[in-house]
């Protein structure tokens, strides 16, 4: 048997045996959850991010939109009055990296697809306060000024291909070639701003129900 | 129905849970038979004065970890947990859920059914129903007309008694069912001039100060170029379309002569979303009375 002694002297059997310690607890909270049909199962009509998505989705990650929002409706009836249907797991089987944030300073946005029209988000996101003068929210004007093709944009068929890759590993629907190969004409001219506005009116919008 | 692509995972689950408990069952009986000589060290110095006593867990410790263990098996059998078992409660998160909504809406579904089957005119005199309409309305609509309902650049002033889809209660209960969309199209190929005359025969239409010679022109242009199409011939508007009244003090995205220009020039659209799918029909009915109520004492 090993002695303690020998254990607290020898640095890398230490670490060998603190990671199995602290993997076991993985092997059942995490390796599971990619073997169960609710986890990895799409929910009818959820398709993957179109390609103006994509890119507004690397601006909602830029601009760190998770630090303040998230997009995870828990099942509780405050929130489902306020925000529509819980969040289940099979909404955010494209999603790498999810968005689920664990802070809300601002509102949940996983149901903020179609919610607002196009022109309040982009009324609230140049300057928040000039529709809801209460909020918070810094102003994002800036995202005006930069075309999509030349920041967040740039390398689409790249970003595209990877989440192919990753969707073809589940077997999951995916992009066609023809899709990624006229990302760039679909997202044209198009600022950071009008494709972030694309990206949240698609938001939760597979799953509808009344309340 | 399991929830797991296969009876491996649920096999899978429930033996690594078992067998981490009973380990910790092994390793509480194996350390509880360990002999331990008081006052003796564990035979190491470090830091050159540091040694370490070698004596036994308190006892309220042993315990504690006696209980956690029990703790584990009450939890596995009464909550899901081991694989495919759904424990003996049935407990979900969904089912919690509905518990919540099922005794909330025992308690308010009498007051929907009650006011629904009410005249909107009626409800929206109703001190109660406006209570709850406000309620709703600084959850759901306070994002775009404000807390205050009077709206911004845009967006309407829900308490004057201008509609640019008609007041009448029918008119606003279906605006907040199935949305609208207003459209007004970019003029920018009738020319800057005509466009300036353009803005200064709307600004005569409600008595704003303006340019008569210009005015006079833009009258004619007013006519010949379509403009009455949808503002009517008058100016006033028309709520089948959305078309604005030009006549009234009412502006939604502004009355000065550069604003109007911009408007005429690039055109303006935005939409009021549709709600009925997410707010059905009761919450629909106490929202549009209080939006009725909210414009009565404007008249």
């Amino acid at each position: 048997m090993i002695k303690h002694e020998q254990i607290e002297k020898n640095v890398g059997l230490l670490i060998v045996l603190t990671l199995f310690v602290v993997l076991w607890g993985g092997l059942l909270e995490i390796v599971p959850l990619f073997f169960q049909k609710s986890t990895t199962t799409p929910v009818e009509g959820l398709k993957a991010y179109s390609a103006e998505a994509v890119a507004g989705r690397e601006v909602y990650l830029r601009e760190g939109c998770y630090n303040c929002h998230s997009q995870m409706i828990r099942p509780f009836r405050a929130e489902t009055e306020r925000y529509g249907h819980y969040s289940v797991a099979g909404e955010f089987v494209y999603d790498h990296p999810f968005q689920w944030g664990s802070k809300r300073t601002g509102p949940d946005l996983h149901r903020v697809g179609g919610r607002y029209s196009d022109e309040w988000q982009r009324a609230h996101l140049i300057n928040p306060r000039d529709v809801v003068p209460e909020s918070n929210m810094p102003a994002f004007a800036f995202l005006a000024n930069t075309k999509a093709k030349d920041s967040v944009a740039a390398d689409i068929e790249g970003k595209m291909g990877a989440l192919r890759m990753l969707a073809n590993l589940r077997g999951l629907p995916t992009y066609s070639d023809a899709e990624i190969k006229g990302a760039k004409a679909t997202i044209g001219d198009k600022t950071e701003l009008d494709v972030l506005i694309v990206y949240l009116q698609g938001l939760g919008t597979a799953l509808k129900t009344a309340n | 129905m399991s929830d797991f692509v296969s009876d491996f995972w649920n096999l899978y689950v429930i033996v690594i849970v078992t067998a981490s408990i009973l380990a910790c069952v092994v390793l509480l009986i194996v350390q509880g038979k360990a002999t331990f000589t008081p006052g003796k060290t564990m035979g190491h110095v470090w830091d050159e004065n540091l040694e370490e006593y070698n004596n036994p867990m308190p006892r309220w410790w042993t315990w504690m970890f006696v209980i956690t263990v029990v703790f584990a098996f009450v939890y596995l059998a009464l909550y899901p947990g081991l694989g495919n078992f759904k424990g003996m409660l049935g407990w979900t998160s969904v089912g919690q859920h509905k518990i919540e909504v099922d005794k909330m809406n025992a308690v308010v579904k009498p007051l929907f059914d009650k006011y629904l089957a009410m005249d909107l005119k009626a409800v929206a005199g109703d001190k109660q129903a406006n209570e709850m309409g406000k309620r709703m309305y600084l959850t759901y609509c306070m994002q775009c007309h404000g807390a205050d309902a009077r709206g911004s650049k845009g967006f309407p002033n829900l308490t004057d008694s201008d509609w640019l889809y008609g007041g009448e209660p029918e008119q606003i209960k279906e605006t907040l069912n199935n949305g609208r969309m207003g459209v007004m199209p970019p003029h920018a190929q009738l020319g800057a001039d005509t466009i300036k005359d353009l803005a200064n025969f709307v600004r005569s239409l409600s008595g704003l100060p303006n340019d008569s010679v210009r005015a006079a022109k833009g009258k004619e242009a007013f006519a010949s170029t379509g403009c009455l199409g949808c503002h009517g011939a008058e100016g006033t508007g028309m709520h089948a379309l959305g078309a604005p009244n030009l006549t009234d003090k009412v502006w939604l995205y502004g009355s000065s002569e550069a604003t109007i220009i911009e408007t005429i020039t690039n055109g303006r659209q935005n939409k009021m979303p549709a709600w009925k799918e997410f707010l059905g029909d009761a919450k629909i009915h106490l929202l549009s009375a209080y939006v009725l109520s909210l414009s009565q004492g404007a008249k």
